[in-house]
């Protein structure tokens, strides 16, 4: 008996409409020539369709990454067609991959060079938790240093599974208020990384 | 002329005698012993004496014997001589409370990063090695983690979820 297949075993007939994208606009009044929205959901907006990733790719999960990147599962269809390999240009750090404790100070200097807003996706079983490396050397789970925002399972997770993760990262970033990053909370979930 | 393992042997009894012992056969391969306060004489011999030339270094490493007394570490070197491409393995043993052992990287200079593992995982303390320091594992780990002190897993844990893994 063959393996049961859980993605794409049926596949969505092409229509011409699909290939224009357009990002639902949020809720507001509009009228001939303008249109009134809260600002954060139209700053949301704008975030979230032009995500810049920095790959931290470590192992296999970063293979699949580079799956996810490429024509057929194609990551730029969400706005995030720029890759970043600077820290300092980019808003989405994933981390694919097993994060030995040597490599842990390094990921963490990464994130501290990310500016604000920035956030953070842990793909695969290793960089949730340490998956099968439940060992001296290894970090379990990468929100040991930085906080993370999602997590996608799996050793290594599919494609669709990244892109998965990818859309909750966009419905995080779409809903986030523009004043979350100045807020106490946010400030107390840094501390306790013992970021400033 | 090759060599062949019933002549080294016979070499190094002529030129060692009692101090060389042990010599084991496994797989083709032969393997013996010294005390550990003798490991250089023996490695330089191996490595001048131009009947043998074992002068590469294949591999150092250390095994732990928790409970074989009085020498619970084994320091092996892996030597290869390849011009005849004939592999011979020497060991020495020390107490794990005395770690101390000659270092071969003035002989050997594939012994310096090998021998920095070899402390890094079983903290065999070689003595005049230049830079002993861990190599591979985070400086601030205060313990050694291959040497077969610890139970195999904490029980007590709770950053995994036995459910998740099939063991609940």
């Amino acid at each position: 008996m063959s393996r049961p297949v859980r993605f794409n075993i049926h596949p969505i007939e092409a229509n011409i409409a699909d290939a224009i994208g357009n990002a639902p606009s949020p809720e507001g009044f509009g009228g001939d020539g303008f249109f009134t929205a809260r600002l954060s959901e139209v700053v949301g907006l704008a975030r979230k369709n032009s995500l810049w990733p920095l790959p931290f790719a470590t192992s296999c999960c970063g293979i699949e990454f580079m799956g996810t990147m490429g024509s057929h599962y194609d990551l730029a269809r969400f706005g995030s067609e720029r890759v970043g390999f600077s820290p300092r240009q980019c808003d989405l750090l994933m981390v694919m991959g097993t994060i030995a404790k040597k490599m842990g100070p390094v990921l963490r200097q990464v994130y501290l060079q990310m500016a604000e807003p920035r956030w953070v996706i842990a793909v695969g079983a290793c960089a949730s938790s340490g998956g099968i490396f439940d060992t001296y050397s290894v970090l379990q789970g990468i929100d040991q240093v930085i906080p993370v925002d999602v997590y996608v399972p799996g050793c290594p997770p599919r494609p669709e599974a990244i892109l998965d993760g990818f859309m909750k990262i966009q419905e995080l970033v779409g809903q986030e208020s523009i004043r979350r990053r100045n807020g106490e909370q946010y400030k107390a979930l840094l501390n306790g990384y013992g970021i400033e | 002329m090759a060599i062949d393992n019933q002549f080294i042997q016979k070499t190094l009894t002529e030129k060692f005698g009692e101090m060389v012992f042990n010599y084991q056969d496994s797989y083709g391969m032969l393997s013996f012993e010294a005390p550990k306060e003798q490991n250089l004489k023996v490695l330089q011999y191996l490595y001048d004496e131009p009947t043998l030339g074992f002068q590469f270094l294949t591999d150092l490493c250390a095994v732990n014997y928790p409970d074989d007394k009085g020498r619970e570490l084994a320091v092996v070197y892996h030597l290869h001589n390849l011009q005849e491409n004939t592999r011979i393995r020497f060991k020495v043993f020390t107490a794990i409370e005395n770690t101390d052992v000659f270092t071969a990287s003035k002989l050997y200079a594939a012994a310096d990063w090998m021998e920095r593992e070899t402390f890094d995982f079983y903290g065999v303390n070689f003595v005049g090695h230049h830079n002993l320091k861990r190599i591979l594992n985070v400086d601030e780990m205060d313990y050694f983690p291959l040497r077969k002190e610890y139970p195999l897993e904490d029980q007590t844990r709770i950053d995994k979820d036995d459910e998740m893994f099939g063991r609940g």
